[in-house]
């Protein structure tokens, strides 16, 4: 028998309610599949579930407010036989946990509906389960006075998301010793690169700076492991993949960091549509619960804000945070000659658990080189 | 088409990506990226959603000229002339 646990959305997330399930029992589901929305105080997320098999049952209702790592569903492995469930549980149709009381899902959300109280309805199914009809039946007794309309479901997102940053960001001030390392970046044969290279193409497929940003630090990151990953449980996980966290400003106020997955690997094409998706869905709310979790380093450019350098905080349980500023023409010294220079501010946060000084200056070093280099990458 | 016409239109692209923008608060003669607020992700995305609306080709190299709404409304009015 597989748990299907709600995963960590993030570390300003513990819990989160319970929408929709997008599957139920007898369903077989893949990996990456889709199963259930669950609301958070940034965005509605689309959780995935990361194991195969066959759903057997539902145990949280849609409404419920749970914590990160409540067990929703049980769901049968290939193979398994769903009459020989381990000890503990029920036997045979929806099963159920030792103790709990049998309430078929459509049943708890009928009495919802109806304004019935679920506890208080005699089961007449097998076991003394709660049915529909028993649902209905209570429902008779019920006088229109007390069937309450749904209840109020405005939350206040703006004030929740605050609050959820405020947690997220006091953590990481509290727990990570930030270093913080900057450097003046060239950019012009970035900036010629990009305009030649959107020159011939239909404002479609244009591709913005902040893609050919995203790969510099992937393929960085490449050669300095450290800035990439998780502290965890007292020790650094360094992460296999640069899945790197967008940080997006919300029009309503706050932001949110998802990730865009296996960056280095992608062109600037992908990275392009990737980067347009995200923001879209950022916005929108709409969110994969992979996007919420798995970021291994957060990418932040405030200088579309006009800020020429920003120093940012790490997101927890993140061990860097990279920041550019606004691309602006400043006098640059080469070689003894004076220039009008387009360049940025590259800033590195990073966690001094993990790295020092000196690497994570070679890093922006090595950020640097590759921004010089924009046809590779 | 009208220029009232074509307002409307820039206006509507507009609150596709700024859905909080008040069309009366819109002062036609000030730098539009800084009155709405939008970023370059935004700015690209209002582009093409004029360039779909209007099928007007809108070259990267003429976003500079492009600041107020004033500019973008003479620079569209040319091109659909």
């Amino acid at each position: 028998m597989i748990e299907f646990k709600l995963p960590s959305l993030g570390a300003d997330m513990d819990e989160g309610k319970l929408l929709e399930w997008k599957v139920s029992p007898g369903d077989t589901v893949k990996k990456g599949q889709v199963v259930a929305i669950v609301d958070t105080s940034k965005a509605a997320v689309d959780v995935e579930i990361w194991s195969e098999g066959t759903v057997f049952e539902l145990l949280i209702e849609a409404g419920e407010t749970i914590p990160v790592g409540t067990v929703m569903a049980t769901l049968l492995e290939a193979g398994e036989s769903p009459l020989a469930p381990p000890a503990g549980r029920g036997v045979g149709g929806e099963g159920v946990s030792a103790g709990r009381r049998r309430i078929s899902p459509a049943a708890r959300k009928h009495a919802e509906e109806l304004g019935v109280d679920i506890e208080s309805v005699v089961g007449t199914g097998p076991e003394g389960a709660v049915t529909l009809a028993d649902v209905e039946q209570a429902a008779v007794k019920v006088s229109p006075a007390r069937t309450a309309p749904a209840p109020d479901k405005t939350l206040d997102r703006a004030a929740e998301m605050r609050k959820a940053i405020a947690a997220a960001m006091s953590r990481s001030k509290r727990e990570i010793p930030h270093y913080y390392l900057s450097e003046p970046v060239p950019m012009h044969r970035a900036t010629d690169w990009l305009a030649k290279t959107n020159e011939g193409r239909p404002i479609t497929s244009r591709l913005l700076m902040a893609v050919v940003q995203l790969k510099a630090v992937a393929l960085a990151l490449k050669k300095f492991p450290e800035m990439n990953g998780f502290f965890r449980d007292g020790a650094f996980q360094p992460a296999t993949a640069a899945h790197i966290g967008v940080a997006i400003s919300l029009r309503q106020g706050g932001l949110i960091a998802p990730a865009i997955h296996d960056v280095s690997e992608k062109t600037l094409e992908q990275l392009m549509l990737d980067l347009t998706d995200l923001v879209k869905r950022a916005r929108a709310g709409s969110l994969r619960s992979s996007e919420m979790s798995d970021p291994t380093i957060t990418v932040t450019n405030l200088g579309e804000q006009g800020v020429a350098a920003v120093y940012g905080v790490i997101y927890p349980p993140q061990v860097a945070l990279v920041g550019f500023g606004r691309i602006v023409e400043q006098p640059w010294v080469e070689n003894g000659a004076l220039s009008a220079m387009p360049a940025v501010t590259a800033s590195l946060a990073a966690d001094h658990r993990v790295s020092d000084g000196h690497r994570g200056a070679l890093f922006l070093a090595e950020l640097r080189d590759l921004l010089q280099q924009p046809e590779n990458l | 088409m009208e220029e009232s016409e074509l307002r409307a239109v820039v206006v509507a692209t507009l609150k596709t990506i700024a859905p909080e923008v008040e069309e009366g608060d819109l002062r036609p003669d000030r730098p539009l990226r800084n009155q709405v607020d939008l970023d370059s992700m935004d700015w690209l995305n209002f582009l093409i959603g004029l360039h779909e609306k209007l099928k007007v080709d809108i070259p990267e190299a003429d976003y500079a000229r492009l600041v107020t709404l004033g500019d973008v409304l003479d620079y569209l009015k040319a091109k659909l002339k």
